[in-house]
């Protein structure tokens, strides 16, 4: 996989999404609850804005010193006795961990929380030099087995229901149970034991790495991160280059905005941290470590108008948000960052060729920017990659920009708008019915496909005025 | 207090009424009403669709119809929050920076203007009906104009005030967005269509005619008789008995 999954187009995503009742019900309820929750916690904060300012400051001034910072953590890795590699591109971090896990000849590779891995696509390439990836997070795991792609950045899962989960179990794994949460639950389990107990590397995401000390956080909710981190010999963690904070102090900022943003937590079930390789007087750890840190595009974003996408935290606020993401679903976005920050973040990754409609797909409600822990202005960066997609990259439709150039002209031309403020309802004339167009011409069309225009009205508001201001003027008032 | 229009492009050409109303609403307390006829349109459609350019080209038209204005006040929260975005589109413009930075800072969405500007928060006005109330995104979030409608609607007398659930989802208008994504606007705006007939109020008001044209043609589509109108339309209302 990488950042694209699949190649249908946009309208059938959009039609697929929408057709699909199942899946905008689950997204749907599951909106409500989170949103909730953020809403609750945020509350019980009591100064959720101020908390959010002091999140987006540390999210500024580490990307502002970003090379300060990576640098420090290199150092911090090192000096316990872990190796650092620096990938620049998806190739170069799979070329990596791919020799790696050749030279312990591991047949087999836990991984869990790592979206940037599936961004690099980083399982196909194990599996292509033989060793077998188990994703041990259940959301995962279930996708693994069914091969689909994630959709949801917190709950990768949350388009699947009991009974799919069930066929997918009994397809792939001759389950036989019923399709009870705790029963599917207790099978996942026990499987997934068996693969922690025989991999021979590890490999987790990040959610923060701490520079002052080379530590490695993961949020979790299920607790398998731990059994990753601490069974196999070898550890391997997988970082974008931007999730990283200065201090232990930040790190406790952020993962506070992070649960209560997320799901509306005080604080997941599980936080793991963990540094290097195993000490001599330490009792378990893995004896070899290495922390890959993967550009894939990212340090292109440093110091442009997007920077400030760069400050994501994974936290789902927008997603969760977000009324074309409940109605179309993660698919439609065909990244696998969905929802808001997808539309932001997949074209900076993956340039705009395969994702020129994402922009788009936003009303510009601006509920993804309200609810953003860390204060990423969404939706005005979409109207920043729409600028571009117009102006540099040249990609807009041809009758688009001819009725743009009109837009203009009539709106710079004070004589051109009011003669059009007389005549539009006389131009739509042959489409008025009682009042309405219900079947409208050239760009209406779109409109009217879905819901009834009004006609213009008799009179426009400056004809009325000016009426009124000779009325006046005659009635000797002026 | 002298008070320049701004009459926004939906409001001049479909829906006049609106500015009427306004009009009679700021005369009411006691403003000079004026209106440059030199304006246009704010330049929203252009700019959130990606064309900077042609947008510039109707906001500079926007600055120069009301240089002299004292205040600007319009019956849209969108298109005031648009004025308001100007400073920092023409930031570093020799020419126009300044300018932009003095429309924005005059410049006021109708409810905001009454409440706080003028501190006006009860017109007298009287109203008989079922109403609920439709904050639109941009009036709300890009405006920050959130408490100023509710307060005066719940000093209107008669009324007879219901929540909206979920009121602060996007209806899907979004410009546009409802004309480039009609699938995707079509279940947004079933769903909002969906929650005002939960409320069974007789009348959906808002502040801003694009979203109430948009959650308006959609229940029209669907046959349902909820009649939709400009707050303006009801604070400037004295009769009891509802709207015609
Ligand atoms: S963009 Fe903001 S709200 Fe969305 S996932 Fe990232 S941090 Fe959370």
């Amino acid at each position: 996989m990488s950042v694209k999954i699949g190649e249908i187009s946009y309208k059938e995503r959009i039609d697929k999404g929408i057709d699909n009742d199942f899946m905008r019900q689950a997204v749907s309820s599951a909106q409500g609850r989170f949103r909730k929750g953020r809403l609750s916690q945020a509350e019980e904060l009591g100064n959720w804005e101020d908390w959010r300012q002091l999140g987006s400051e540390i999210r500024t001034h580490t990307l502002e010193n970003i090379d300060y910072y990576l640098h420090q953590l290199s150092e911090q890795v090192e000096k316990r006795g872990g190796n650092v590699f620096f990938a620049q591109t998806a190739e170069e971090a799979n070329e990596y961990i791919e020799n790696v896990v050749k030279k312990k000849q591991a047949k087999k590779v836990v991984k869990t929380k790592s979206m940037v891995t599936e961004e690099i696509g980083l399982n196909e390439a194990l599996e292509k030099s033989g060793a077998e990836v188990v994703e041990s997070d259940l959301g995962e795991w279930i996708l693994q087995l069914d091969e689909d792609p994630p959709s949801h950045i917190v709950t990768p899962a949350l388009h699947k229901n009991r009974q799919q989960i069930r066929e997918t179990f009994a397809d792939k794994r001759g389950y036989d149970k019923t399709d009870s949460p705790e029963e599917l639950a207790a099978f996942a389990r026990e499987q997934l034991r068996q693969d922690f107990l025989t991999a021979d590397v590890g490999i987790t995401g990040c959610n923060f790495a701490i520079a002052e000390s080379g530590a490695i956080t993961l949020v979790t909710n299920e607790g398998n991160a731990e059994m990753v981190t601490s069974l196999p010999d070898t550890q391997i963690t997988v970082m974008g280059m931007e999730r990283l904070v200065p201090t232990w102090e930040d790190m406790e900022v952020l993962v506070s905005l992070l649960t209560r943003a997320a799901v509306g937590q005080k604080l997941t079930s599980y936080i793991t941290a963990y540094t290097g390789a195993r000490l001599e007087e330490e009792i378990d750890g893995p004896d070899d470590y290495h922390l890959v840190i993967v550009d894939n595009g990212r340090s292109k974003i440093l110091g442009t108008e997007f920077q400030s996408a760069l400050h994501c935290i994974r936290c789902a606020a927008c997603i969760n948000v977000c009324p074309v993401y409940r109605h179309v679903g993660g698919h439609a976005y065909n990244s696998i960052y969905p929802g808001p920050i997808g539309a932001v973040l997949t074209p900076l990754l993956d340039g705009y060729d395969d994702h020129k409609e994402l922009p788009y797909a936003s009303s510009l409600c601006a509920a993804c920017t309200e609810a953003c822990p860390v204060k990423i202005p969404l939706h005005e960066q979409l109207i920043r990659h729409r600028e571009i997609i117009v102006e540099k990259e040249k990609k807009s439709p041809v009758s688009e920009k001819i009725m743009m150039k009109g837009f203009a002209q009539w709106a710079s031309n004070p004589a051109a708008y009011k003669l059009s403020t007389k005549v539009a309802r006389t131009a739509l004339k042959p489409w008025t019915k009682d009042e309405f167009v219900e079947n409208g011409p050239g760009p209406l069309k779109g409109w009217t496909d879905v819901r009834d225009f009004p006609a213009p009205g008799k009179q426009s508001f400056r004809a009325w005025w000016s009426e009124r201001a000779k009325g006046e003027k005659q009635n000797g008032n002026s | 207090m002298k008070v320049s229009l701004f009459i926004t492009c939906v409001s001049d050409i479909v829906f006049a009424d609106v500015g009427k109303h306004t009009v009679e609403i700021l005369e009411r307390v006691g403003c000079e009403v004026d209106f440059p006829a030199a304006q246009t349109c704010c330049g929203q459609p252009a700019y959130n669709s990606g064309y900077l350019q042609e947008a510039k080209k109707s906001m500079k038209q926007m600055i120069k119809a009301f240089k002299n204005s004292e205040y600007v006040v319009g019956p849209s929260g969108s298109c005031v929050g648009m004025l308001k975005e100007y400073p920092h589109i023409f930031k570093g413009d020799p020419d126009w920076e300044q300018p932009a930075i003095d429309l924005a800072n005059k410049s006021y969405e109708i409810t905001q203007f009454l409440v706080d500007v003028l501190g006006v928060t009860d017109l007298g006005s009287t109203f008989k009906g079922r109403v609920t109330y439709h904050p639109s995104c941009h009036m709300t979030r890009v405006l920050g104009v959130k408490d100023a409608p509710q307060k005066l609607l719940q000093s209107v007398k008669g009324i007879d005030f219901v929540e909206l659930p979920v009121k602060e989802d996007c209806c899907g208008f979004g410009g546009t967005f409802s004309i480039k994504n009609p699938e995707i606007s079509r279940e947004m705006v079933k769903e909002k269509s969906q929650h005002v007939s939960e409320t069974k109020a007789e009348y959906l008001v808002g502040g801003d005619m694009g979203c109430l044209m948009n959650i308006g043609g959609r229940m029209r589509r669907e046959g349902k008789d909820v009649k939709v109108v400009h707050i303006t339309e009801i604070l400037n209302t004295h009769r009891e008995g509802g709207i015609a």
